[in-house]
């Protein structure tokens, strides 16, 4: 039952689903990693976006990639202002911001879910393109080509961020604002508007990773609960902020997901990601690459 | 101090009474049905507050207690035909195991990492659940009731009084708690907890302790759902709507005493049963997410804060 070949192929396509986890958890590593925001509406935002990039796919027969580009400004614009309701609600009254704060995350998600409901119904929802359904094939290995197109579009993400964050001033400033908030001001910046920016940035992305989603499988109103575990999951798993560490982090996941599928069937899938999360927690709290 | 726990006791027994009498008097089912679930959101949102509020360590877990409580009483009913009181007692049981090791979690995390590690927890169990063949695994599992018994003539008001003894016993202990050195060294760690442990507070036994208690009663409150429903499947008794909901009626009604998660259990829970007979469940799960961020933006202190607030004001502008 068990043999090698099985093995090669469940780590193959657990490393392509691990890319893809890492750019559906990139924006999370940036809202929470980096800022602390406990951002638990980042899936209900992913699924948002899925559904934004169906409806303009069957309306206008956009391709999902370039929907997601096209929603990304309008998320950008989204996240600015949830980070200045949080700041104002929460940040700046101080005290158990944070326990209060996944309060009203929780609470933005399932106002997210609910309203996803009503306009979209509780089906399962997927959009058309010339690169979904089709596979490669690699000897008896077949390789959906969608998944390749995920691959693609997470290592360009990481690399881009990687990029920003580390060579332009704003990325750098962003860095800065996670390591020593008070040291930015000292140095003149705006501490808040830098945190803004990059809460808007994380947020921008989510509308590229929610492309992906929709892409790589069908989305359902409820998909996000599951996503809760996987992306908080590859961010701690990174260690808070690390980018790298995102990728390899997702990779891990993946690996472990596609072989646990394998090897004992779907319905252990889910504990998977939250397993290792716990395991993490316990472990090595400030994940692989920690800072 | 003497003349409130009289008047307290003395409640409880006229609130149980009243009980009692309603389900001799009232012969319509409906509002048993309904007030089950509220009753059982106050047993939920009480024992939620003793970690949540008391000690500040945010539980993302309660549908894992929950549940547990729930799969509990199924694998007894399943294996020995157990008896409703031995399904609760065994499910509180359990539930204080599972407590346990949700304390033992609080030894490294705080804040977001402890919320995030009892939802992981809760994940974890109902996977294991979905692949337990014995008890019906993911399709979920029926359930055939026992005859009821005296005085009772229907099993939904026999739970229903079950279920209000349980808010009973649940406020009881909180207050117990509230009012006695374990509630101060809770909320002395929750302000501070290094500062709480260099002045000799014993933080961990009473970390331990408040996780137990709650986990207890979470899951007691969860067995008699089973029998309720005469039916149980992973996805509801797991649901993460549980615990949202009983966040969001103890960010209501305020944690800072026990009266606040019976408030907002019992606000939260009438509005539901409202809304879910005359709208539908979807609307349901708006009103939560709406309530629970206006409340956590709005009112912070929740009603209790509200109604603490006025006399000040009052005085401030005089």
């Amino acid at each position: 039952m068990f043999s090698i070949d099985l093995l090669r192929d469940a780590v193959v396509l657990g490393v392509l689903l691990g890319c893809f986890y890492a750019a559906v958890s990139i924006g999370l590593s940036i809202s929470f990693g980096l800022l602390d925001v406990p951002q638990v509406a980042h899936p209900a935002f992913l699924v948002l976006a899925s559904y934004g990039v169906y409806l303009l796919n069957d309306r206008y027969d956009i391709d999902p990639l370039l929907a997601g580009l096209m929603l990304a400004p309008l998320f950008f614009a989204l996240g600015i202002i949830t980070y200045r309701i949080y700041y104002e609600t929460f940040e700046r009254r101080g005290s158990d911001a944070a326990v209060r704060g996944i309060a009203f995350f929780f609470g933005v998600a399932f106002i997210i879910e609910v309203l996803i409901i009503v306009q979209f119904g509780v089906d399962q929802r997927s959009v058309t393109a010339p690169y979904i359904g089709k596979a490669w094939r690699f000897g008896d290995l077949r390789i959906p080509i969608r998944q390749l197109v995920a691959f693609a579009v997470a290592m360009g993400l990481t690399v881009l961020l990687a990029a920003y964050l580390s060579k332009t001033f704003m990325g750098r400033a962003i860095r800065a604002v996670a390591q020593d908030e008070e040291g930015l001001r000292l140095m003149g910046a705006d501490p808040i508007r830098v945190k803004q920016v990059a809460f808007g940035i994380a947020t921008a992305v989510v509308a590229v990773a929610g492309a992906l989603l929709i892409v790589v499988a069908p989305v359902e109103p409820t998909l996000d609960r599951v996503y809760i575990g996987r992306t908080f999951c590859v961010v701690v798993m990174a260690g808070l902020g690390s980018i790298s560490g995102t990728l390899i982090a997702a990779i891990i996941l993946g690996v472990a997901e596609s072989i646990v599928l394998t090897l004992f069937g779907a319905s252990w899938a889910p504990a998977i990601s939250f397993a290792l999360l716990l395991g993490v927690l316990a472990v090595r709290p400030q994940g692989l690459l920690g800072r | 101090m003497q003349r409130r726990s009289i008047a307290f006791w003395l409640g409880a027994v006229v609130f149980l009474a009243a009980m009692l009498a309603m389900t001799q008097l009232v012969r319509n089912e409906y509002p048993f049905f309904a007030g089950y679930v509220i009753l059982q959101f106050v047993v939920l949102a009480v024992a939620w507050t003793i970690l949540g509020g008391y000690a500040g360590y945010v539980n993302f877990g309660t549908n894992a207690f929950f549940g547990v409580g729930v799969y509990t009483a199924v694998l007894l009913v399943k294996a020995f035909g157990a008896p409703l009181p031995v399904q609760i007692a065994t499910a509180a049981v359990v539930g204080s195991l599972l407590g346990l090791g949700v304390g033992l979690l609080t030894l490294r995390m705080r804040g977001i990492f402890f919320s995030i590690a009892t939802i992981a927890l809760a994940i974890i169990i109902e996977t294991s659940i979905t692949n337990f063949r014995f008890v019906g695994g993911a399709a979920g599992i029926q359930l055939q009731r026992p005859p009821v018994t005296a005085p009772f003539d229907s099993y939904v008001k026999m739970l229903f009084f079950v279920q209000a003894l349980l808010v009973v016993i649940a406020v009881a202990i909180t207050r117990g708690i509230q009012n006695s050195r374990i509630g101060r060294g809770l909320h002395a760690l929750r302000d501070d907890e290094l500062a709480a442990e260099c002045t000799g507070v014993p933080t961990l036994r009473l970390k331990l302790l408040a996780c137990v208690i709650s986990g207890a009663l979470m899951a007691a409150a969860g067995a008699p759902a089973a029998m309720y429903l005469q039916y149980a499947n992973p996805d509801s008794a797991f649901n993460l709507n549980y615990s949202v909901s009983v966040l969001a009626m103890a960010l209501i009604g305020g944690t800072a005493h026990w009266i606040g998660p019976v408030l907002g259990a019992i606000l939260l829970g009438a509005t539901q049963q409202l809304l879910a007979v005359t709208i539908s469940s979807e609307v349901n799960v708006l009103v939560l997410g709406v309530m629970l961020v206006l409340f956590v933006v709005a009112a912070p202190k929740g009603v209790i804060g509200l109604v603490q607030r006025q006399p000040k004001r009052r005085g401030g502008s005089k």
